[in-house]
């Protein structure tokens, strides 16, 4: 039987191990992960979960074994954080190219310098192209909800994609709230034994990360994309199937008022709950407003997003990362560009802030909404505007 | 190793195929063929980026005939590990391969003690199940034969350029078996492909050792080395024999030496039969003369003699 505790996001993510029984753990500490990585090794050392704990050198070896470990055949998971994430880089495009289904939770950290280990999306969106699955939580309950269908998702024989499960340093890594846990018994089949096609084995012998020439390395590319952008049916699948066994249901986009909204807040990560808060105060003033929540972020779901804002005039997208020298936050350039053209081509503006931890308050949302109106309705030409800045 | 051992390595099928693409004279591609030979098929192996990873495996073919990953340059003592905890934590749980499996970690001199050093390091102190295993042919020769921290003393290469002020590279080649050894696993030895038995028989005793194993193994390229194809089994024969590179292995912290050498030939002859050292001068060749000499004494010590 579920049953209802206290207890922190980072510590959820263990008992989402237990129950998916991983075999191998393979991580490297950093601030805000720490918690995630003391406790793995904690249930491992316990006999809670019956794995081997890696304790690695290095955030590129943690990365290195988990390659070697999927690649054997075995249930692989990770986390780790901002610079963490930086030093892992090249080798979390070796384990999307080799489709292994590596399970990595995020506790999303600015990157330095000046050194930070407070929360923000610089890490994450450094990594926007690796091609992993990544998708983002707001809280303890979808941490754990969310770390346990991603096992399912990642092995799913149509899949075969590493995943990032994000959830934002501190603001959801470190709070202890209370949640619903499920129970060996109430997971019966939902992940069923992992079972990857050609594991390392002497006996049948499978050459992996042969090298591609230029006459074959498109090909290896374009195959790679046609694989991913279709695991979005699955991730839903998936979520739906969660739904309705256990009574949560996630969705690629998530939605707050947005029915009669003329203009719609987009956010990403957990700061889209104290966006609900201002939301509710704008409408009880009688502003017609509503929020988007985006949470599937790779692969990128257009359809839903289109859907999400179809009926809305003005967009305002919130970021917490600056692309230097470029056009704005991230979210917001793939918001843009996925309206770009479309029917659903409309005003777009964009905030950064809550950089390295900096608080955003509902205030600061209300701000934002009525700035931004303000941007869009006078027509300025302003990239974007930065959020709770000292001048 | 005996006439028994020897003739079932001969016997014993290939596990690294012919049809590769490794220059004429490789040795190194050669020691890669003894030590697949020696180890068997219930193996693993995970490669770096290098010459024989580039040599064996353009898509879509391959040269392996073991399971062989390569992913990146620096990390294959780090894949190793989890490779080798994956079948460990499979095992428990009745998945995976059902006998026991020779886990090897394999790349060239910098995959191994410059860019891959602090994974190896890593996974030797975690004391993972898995043998590692150097081709040392003293440089990048994959990317153009450009210096490594095992490129000896006077050697030119194409980022140790002789010139004007510049008479190669000018440091000492890194002890790297040594550093291996300062980790206290249990087995560590030197190995050259002229020596193919007591080869073969390092290879054995890494396989049935429980725990981290290194070796180095000496690896002529006549490509980078600027020496004639056909002299690479004789040049690795003059390295052990001029004390450049002594066959030892230290077991259990026991240092030996595998080939005594009653009087070390002086190395002369080993210098001038490569273009890689052709601009050196006889006071140089006096110097390293000394080094190797004064080196070789202090090994002699370590083996008790
Ligand atoms: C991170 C990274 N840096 C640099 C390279 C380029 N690179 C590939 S192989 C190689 C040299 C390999 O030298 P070594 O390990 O001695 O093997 P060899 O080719 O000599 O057998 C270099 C520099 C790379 N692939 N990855
Ligand atoms: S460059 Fe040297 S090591 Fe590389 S394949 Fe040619 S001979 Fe062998
Ligand atoms: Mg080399």
């Amino acid at each position: 039987m579920s049953k209802r505790v206290g207890t922190e996001a980072s510590f959820a993510i263990a008992d989402a191990a237990i129950l998916a029984d991983v075999d191998v753990v393979a991580a490297y500490p950093i601030t805000p992960q720490t918690h995630i990585v003391e406790h793995l090794s904690e249930v491992v050392a316990d006999g809670e979960l019956n794995a081997e704990f890696i304790c690695v050198e290095s955030e590129h070896s943690a990365m290195s074994a988990c390659l070697g470990s999927a690649a054997a055949g075995a249930r692989t998971f990770t986390a780790t954080a901002g610079q963490g994430l930086e030093l892992m880089h090249e080798v979390l495009y070796i384990a999307s190219s080799m489709r292994l289904p590596i399970v990595m939770a995020v506790s999303n950290r600015a990157l330095s310098g000046p050194l930070n280990v407070w929360g923000d999306h610089s890490d994450v969106m450094a990594t926007r192209d690796c091609g992993w699955i990544q998708y983002f939580t707001e809280n303890a309950q979808e941490v754990f909800d969310l770390s346990l269908c991603a096992f399912k998702i990642a092995e799913d024989p149509n899949v075969l994609f590493p995943v990032m499960v994000h959830m934002d340093g501190f603001n959801v890594s470190h709070v202890v709230e209370p949640l619903e846990m499920l129970e060996k018994d109430d997971i019966g089949d939902f992940i069923p034994p992992m079972n990857f096609p050609h594991p390392l084995d002497p006996n049948k012998p499978v050459t992996m990360g042969a090298f591609a020439p230029p006459v074959l390395y498109t090909e290896c590319r374009k195959s790679q994309e046609e694989a991913l952008r279709p695991s979005k049916q699955t991730i839903i699948k998936v979520w739906n199937e969660f739904g309705e066994r256990f009574g949560r249901q996630y969705k690629p986009v998530e939605t707050y008022k947005t029915e009669d909204a003329d203009t719609l807040l987009i956010a990403i990560g957990s700061f889209t709950e104290t966006a609900t808060v201002a939301v509710d105060t704008l409408r009880a003033k009688g502003e017609k407003v509503g929020l988007v929540r985006m949470r599937l972020w790779r692969p990128f779901p257009f359809d839903e997003l289109r859907d999400a804002v179809k009926d809305a005039e003005k967009l305002i997208v919130f970021d917490r990362c600056i692309s230097y020298g470029g056009p704005g936050g991230p979210l917001c350039s793939e918001i843009k560009s996925a309206l770009y053209g479309s029917k659903e081509q409309k005003p777009v503006v964009n905030f950064i802030g809550g950089l390295g931890g900096r608080d955003i308050t509902p205030e600061q949302f209300e701000q934002m909404f009525s700035r931004g109106r303000e941007i869009i309705d006078n027509n300025l030409d302003i990239q974007y505007e930065t959020i709770g800045v000292r001048e | 190793m005996n006439e028994q051992t020897l003739q079932k390595l001969k016997d014993g099928g290939e596990l690294f195929s012919p049809g590769h693409r490794a220059c004429i004279g490789c040795v190194e591609v050669l020691a890669v063929r003894q030590v697949c030979k020696a180890l068997g098929k219930d193996t693993i192996i995970a490669n770096a980026t290098g010459c024989m990873e580039i040599v064996s495996s353009p898509l879509p073919t391959t040269n392996w005939m073991v399971p062989w990953i390569h992913t990146l340059f620096e990390n294959t003592a780090a894949v190793a590990s989890g490779i080798e905890a994956g079948l460990r934590a499979m095992k428990r749980k009745n998945r995976g391969p059902k006998q026991d499996v020779n886990v090897v970690a394999m790349g060239g001199d910098g995959a191994t003690c410059d860019i891959g050093f602090q994974a190896l390091s890593g996974a030797m102190e975690r004391g993972h199940n898995f043998i590692n295993v150097c081709f040392d042919n003293e440089a990048y020769m994959n990317t153009g034969i450009q210096r490594s921290s095992a490129t000896p003393f006077g050697a030119t290469t194409t980022t140790s350029p002789t010139g004007k002020n510049s008479i190669g590279q000018v440091t000492w080649k890194k002890d790297m078996p040594a550093i291996a050894a300062a980790h206290n696993i249990p087995y560590v030895a030197t190995a050259c492909p002229s020596y193919a038995s007591d080869l073969a028989k390092k290879v054995k005793k890494a396989q049935e050792t429980k725990g981290p194993s290194y070796l180095h193994i000496y690896s002529v390229c006549p490509t980078g080395w600027r020496s004639k194809p056909e002299m690479g089994i004789e040049l690795g024969r003059m390295a052990v024999e001029t004390g450049i590179f002594p066959l030892y292995e230290v077991e259990n912290g026991q240092w030996r030496l595998t080939k005594t050498v009653k009087e070390l030939k002086p190395i002369r002859d080993y210098i001038k039969a490569q273009g890689r050292f052709r601009h050196l001068t006889d006071d140089l060749i006096d110097e390293i003369q000394t080094k190797v000499t004064e080196k070789y004494e202090a090994l002699l010590k370590k083996c008790g003699q």
